[in-house]
């Protein structure tokens, strides 16, 4: 997913003469290629986030689209007061590009490991959110940032995860795709976790439980209408995310919910990491499994909590 | 611990002229409007902006986002009661909205806004964001092939933040000599000395390191201020950096190297009688 971001940025240089890729300090090679077409474009500015992103608002405040790119953690806790005033206040198109969202990064632990990044992103007026889950559709949407308006907040997964994005659903930022159609309960899932999702709905309609998936890949601004018609007689809403519980996709969803709604909510279970750092490494495989966001463990705590939202919600949903 | 400059000496007995006492009666006419501001910041700065504004500054009032005019960033936005008197006395808009200072429906705040004010370039207030995005400005000039200076005023306080010698890095990377810092050196932050708070010293020295040619004047007065800036780049090839000593609240005998002053709320009435014997009746 990282690397065909980056190659599409220097599709977007090639085509449009306002992008730029900014980088910290990247691994060697990154885009030598753009390196060696725009080299003027190709800038390595060095490990000072908070200045990146001021200069960055510079130059966007001229009439580039500057693509920001480091790992998620420092792109975001490191310069968060440059991002709010600089980026969100000026409400300037820069791209952040963020390297190894959720727990990608799980070997080099907690430092690395972004976990609360779409809640702190997610809170600042102007920002977009998004969270692609493939490759296929990280190349999709970086296709159409060059004249969102604003800025934006891309959170990428790691290399080689399994492409189940399809092109005949297209691609559009702020528009949710639904992957599954909803039955008893529908999955909201953002990022990498449509992986999941799908592979859960899998075993689920093995027990007999329909299971849909919306999948919601810009978090910020949600897309009120395809959820709200996503749980019309469905049973249960549950939300899937690598990320801590608090002000998430999980609380995104909640509180749309809440707003749209008032009264009769559905049942709602809301998957995600717990709310603490996480101390061990090994992989995020493993991480995600040893939190309940491997697709055995959502499938299991979505039949459990099924037959509990019978009872606690009988007649819901209808909106 | 503080090398004493002769500028700093030259800057605390240097006298205001009838401009200059102008200016204060816009900034402080303002404070007792609105019952609250930055007093201090704001008149250690004066001079610096006048001189900006009157006499550097490649802009057109009546055509604020003129793509060729000059950008000036006021970084330490705290003292935006020197920017606004300046901005509102060249016409960028009308005199009468200085009095409306912080009120509700004011463009003017408390810090100055980008899409609010005319001839603001940049939000700022939080500290330590300027100078990255003057790089910023000037990188694009550099790029676009455009003849636009960029000037970014700073305050010695706001300069603890690390994020302004990271830029102070970029800066001499690129070297960006359409850059010019200014720095507001009145040696008070707002608890008190900024020997005490942080010591900037060897301060020229330090700007030196990061690649920028240095030039040190006293801040308040207007030819020297003049004369360097109208001859920036001071090296070609590399950034600027003007340190500008000054005294906080200058022009005030109450208010200077004075701390208490650094914001003021109210303005008693004694202390508005000082004011009228010091800048005159306003």
């Amino acid at each position: 997913m990282r690397n065909t971001a980056m190659n599409m940025v220097h599709k977007l240089a090639a085509r449009d003469e306002r992008v730029l890729y900014i980088g910290s300090d990247p691994g060697a090679g990154t885009l030598r290629a753009m390196s060696k077409e725009f080299p003027k474009r190709h800038l390595i500015e060095g490990i000072s986030e908070a200045h990146i992103i001021g200069m960055s608002a510079g130059l966007a405040m001229e009439g580039f689209v500057p693509y920001v790119n480091t790992i998620a953690t420092f792109l975001t806790r490191r310069c968060y007061e440059q991002v709010a005033v600089d980026l969100c206040l000026h409400n300037l198109p820069v791209r952040l590009i963020a390297n190894g969202g959720g727990l990608v990064y799980a070997p080099l632990g907690p430092t690395h490991q972004a976990i609360e990044d779409i809640a702190i992103m997610r809170a600042l007026p102007n920002m977009t959110v998004v969270c692609p889950c493939d490759a296929d559709e990280a190349a999709r949407l970086m296709g159409q940032t060059l004249d969102w308006t604003g800025p934006i907040y891309i959170r990428l997964g790691k290399g080689g995860d399994a492409v189940v994005s399809k092109a005949e659903h297209g691609f559009e930022i702020g528009k949710a795709i639904l992957m599954r159609p909803p039955g008893d309960v529908v999955m909201i899932t953002t990022g990498i976790m449509l992986q999941r999702a799908l592979a859960a709905a899998d075993l689920l309609a093995a027990q007999g439980i329909r299971a849909g998936i919306l999948h919601m890949h810009t978090v910020k601004p949600l897309d009120t209408k395809a959820l709200l018609q996503a749980i019309r007689g469905i049973r249960l809403v549950a939300t899937l995310e690598e990320h801590v519980p608090s002000g998430g996709l999980g609380s995104a969803v909640a509180e749309t919910l809440i707003d749209k709604l008032g009264s009769g909510l559905p049942a709602m279970l809301r998957l995600s990491l717990p709310d603490r750092f996480m101390h061990n490494y090994g992989s995020q495989d493993s991480l995600l499994k040893k939190h309940g966001l491997s697709a055995d463990a959502i499938a299991t705590s979505i039949a459990r909590a099924l037959p509990a939202s019978y009872t606690s919600s009988p007649q819901l949903h209808s909106t | 611990m503080t090398r004493i400059s002769p500028h700093a000496e030259t800057a605390l007995a240097c006298t205001l002229d009838e401009r200059s006492l102008y200016l204060r009666r816009l900034v402080l006419g303002s404070v007792r409007s609105a019952g609250r501001g930055h007093v201090g910041p704001a008149l250690s700065l004066i001079e610096m902006v006048r001189v900006l504004y009157d006499d550097v500054l490649r802009i057109d009032p009546s055509n604020p986002r003129d793509p060729t005019r000059d950008r000036a960033i006021l970084s330490k936005g705290h003292g935006c009661l020197a920017l606004y008197a300046l901005l509102a006395d060249r016409g960028f808009f009308p005199l009468s909205e200085l009095d409306g200072f912080c009120g509700p429906d004011s463009i003017l705040g408390g810090h100055p806004e980008y899409g609010m004010v005319p001839g603001v370039e940049a939000s700022t207030g939080a500290l330590g964001h300027g100078l990255s995005i003057g790089v910023g400005l000037a990188l694009a000039a550099r790029m676009r092939e455009r003849t636009y200076r960029t000037f970014v005023l700073l305050g010695d306080g706001e300069i603890n933040e690390g994020s302004v010698w990271e830029a102070a890095m970029g800066a001499a990377k690129h070297g960006l000599d359409n850059l010019v810092a200014l720095i507001d050196y009145n040696k008070l932050q707002s608890y008190g000395p900024t020997d005490y708070v942080l010591p900037l010293e060897p301060l020229a020295d330090k700007w030196r390191s990061f690649g920028f040619a240095v030039q040190e004047l006293n801040g308040h007065d207007v030819g020297a201020l003049r004369t360097v800036l109208k001859q920036v780049p001071a090296v070609p090839g590399k950034p600027t950096a003007i340190i500008c000593h000054t005294v906080k609240g200058k022009g005030l005998p109450a208010a200077e190297s004075n701390a208490d002053w650094h914001h003021k709320n109210k303005l008693t009435d004694s202390e508005l009688d000082a004011i009228r014997v010091a800048v005159g009746d306003f």
